[in-house]
């Protein structure tokens, strides 16, 4: 029999459709087909300039617009030759983590209701809620932060932000051990995950998987480590990695790497000076200071030129992968030396992961294939960008 | 014009590939010096823009560079990132396909350059039985650009619907689409 799922079904987190050949209650074949969300973001990219296209970047994975904010960013201060203050890359580091921490709960929340386990979700967005908290603070948006810009930060972050940080580092602990004594002992949960989804390690790397799905699997590639950026080289972080290579090994993954993310946090706040630049001495590029408008004439005409026009960076092509909760997202921005991008390509980690769905779910039952849609933890909005 | 060519003529009883791009580092990189001992006309360009090592390969001898990357014990860039394309409208060859390489045993990044003529159809060989992630970015790549890769075992249109008309990241395609 076949049968669709999705693309309106509540377990596929979003518009997803599946084609699924049945057996009875057992998928014989699974065969996601895409492109509901499709929006065009790459095509859009083409006609903004440099600076317009990070707000772009935002949508395109909605739970972690700050690690897609970074990866653009990069890309486009890798095509310039910017090098970006120490300070602004702490920053940097503390809320990509910050970020990485609130895509987890959302994935441990969801996956959890998919499964049966309704109350984590609930426990799980209170801390996602402090954290989209704090990123109001700093950047004024609670979600689409467009925080991180061409050559170092938006603004100056708000005095007292920190306490903030350092107040949620000190209950966020505890409350991972909430989580984990709800499921991880947990019997029903382990029985719905255990053994389930089995992906083997040399598929996961063939296919091209990343991120926590690949290091459940015993592969221990992780971007931050491999080749670091925005000063990574720095911090001191395990990558967590487990052999079973199932949901539920996907799952203590997540878990510690969310420990391994507190650790980060806590360094980079010790790290980042409180005071100092937050972006590059790079007039033409970064915006000036308002108080240098109003008393230097240059630094008007720069403003004037930096909005109107943009800037042109030198013709080529890079390529910036950064690790985003997700797995590896890659930008390969290509100049021709005019203001506006000649092409934006995006390596959506979920686009790539959501490839081994039918390795993860053929030969099982349709209850476990909600199972390993969750556990590859994909967005849509970045699976059809 | 015979006597301009003269001077940028390699030396003879050199055989190297002509008009190469090789900044002082190259010449001491391990994964180009393994590169030539294999086959030292394999990449016809060598490119290095802001720490990025790309090869630039004709279309002919891709797929087999590709699988000599892919299976080298020293090399093996097992992992696939991406595949993007930049459309180079109105210039001929119109269509440049960037793959995006990683080595995870040997912690190593590598990018490889095709260029494929547009023509009536844009063809190159696909890279699927190497690298199976390809599946997918390939279909992109058709749906969006209209290249189409020899060999794909399910070569549909992705992320627009079936019967779209138009490949709508190529260059003359019109933003609002057409009328």
């Amino acid at each position: 029999m076949v049968l669709n799922m999705g693309p309106q079904h509540p377990s596929t987190h979003g518009v997803l459709r599946i084609v699924l050949e049945l057996d009875g209650e057992t998928v014989v074949k699974a065969r996601p087909e895409i492109g509901y969300l499709h929006t065009g973001i790459e095509k859009s990219c083409e006609a903004l300039t440099y600076s317009q296209a990070i707000t772009l970047t935002d949508r395109l994975d909605y739970l972690s617009p700050l690690s897609n904010n970074l990866g653009y960013c990069l890309a486009v201060e890798k095509l310039l030759g910017l090098t970006i203050p120490k300070r602004a890359q702490y920053i940097r580091v503390l809320l990509t983590e910050l970020t990485r921490l609130a895509s987890h709960l959302v994935w441990v929340g969801t996956h959890a209701m998919d499964l049966g386990a309704t109350s984590v979700m609930l426990y799980c967005f209170r801390e996602r809620e402090e954290i989209l908290k704090i990123f109001e603070m700093v950047s004024g948006q609670r979600m689409m932060t467009s925080y991180f810009r061409i050559g170092g930060l938006a603004l100056e972050p708000p005095p007292g932000w920190l306490d903030r940080v350092n107040r949620f580092m000190d209950i966020f602990p505890s409350r991972i051990e909430e989580y984990e004594e709800l499921l991880t002992a947990n019997r029903i949960w382990k029985s719905r995950t255990v053994g389930i989804g089995y992906l083997d390690p040399r598929d996961a790397v063939a296919l091209g998987v990343s991120g926590p799905t690949l290091r459940a699997a015993g592969v221990a590639y992780d971007v931050r480590k491999f080749f670091p950026y925005s000063s990574y080289e720095e911090f001191e972080f395990t990558v967590p990695t487990r052999m079973e290579s199932d949901c539920y090994a996907r799952y203590l993954v997540r878990v510690a790497e969310m420990r391994e993310s507190i650790k980060i946090v806590r360094q980079a706040m010790a790290k980042a000076p409180a005071e100092g630049p937050i972006k590059a001495d790079a007039p033409g590029i970064v915006p000036p200071d308002r108080e240098k408008m109003k008393t230097e004439m240059e630094a008007l005409i720069y403003h004037f030129k930096i909005f109107t026009e943009g800037f042109a960076p030198p013709a080529g092509e890079v390529y910036q992968r950064i690790e985003s909760p997700r797995g590896e997202l890659g930008f390969f921005v290509a100049s021709d030396g005019t203001p506006h991008p000649y092409r934006v390509k995006v390596r959506a980690p979920s686009f790539v992961n959501l490839q081994a769905l039918p390795k993860l779910a053929e030969g099982r039952l349709v209850a476990d294939l909600v199972a390993c849609i969750g556990t590859i933890d994909i967005v849509l909005g970045e699976v059809d960008r | 014009m015979e006597e301009r060519r003269a001077g940028l003529d390699p030396p003879t009883g050199t055989r190297g590939p002509p008009f190469v791009i090789e900044p002082d580092d190259l010449g001491n990189n391990p994964i180009l010096q393994r590169l030539r001992a294999w086959d030292p006309t394999a990449a016809a360009e060598t490119l290095s823009f802001r720490g990025e090592l790309t090869l630039v390969l004709t279309p002919s001898r891709f797929r087999q560079t590709a699988e000599f990357l892919q299976g080298e014990p020293g090399l093996q860039f097992d992992f696939l990132s991406d595949i993007s394309v930049v459309d180079r409208f109105p210039m001929e060859p119109r269509f440049e396909l960037n793959y995006h390489l990683v080595s995870i045993p040997n912690r190593h990044t590598l990018h490889l350059r095709v260029s494929v003529s547009s023509g009536r159809d844009p063809e190159i060989e696909t890279v699927t039985p190497i690298w199976p992630t390809a599946d997918w970015h390939e279909r992109e790549i058709f749906d969006l650009f209209g290249v189409r890769f020899l060999g794909h075992p399910d070569l549909r249109r992705i992320l627009m619907p079936e019967d779209w008309e138009g490949h709508p990241l190529r260059k003359d395609y019109p933003v609002e689409g057409f009328r």
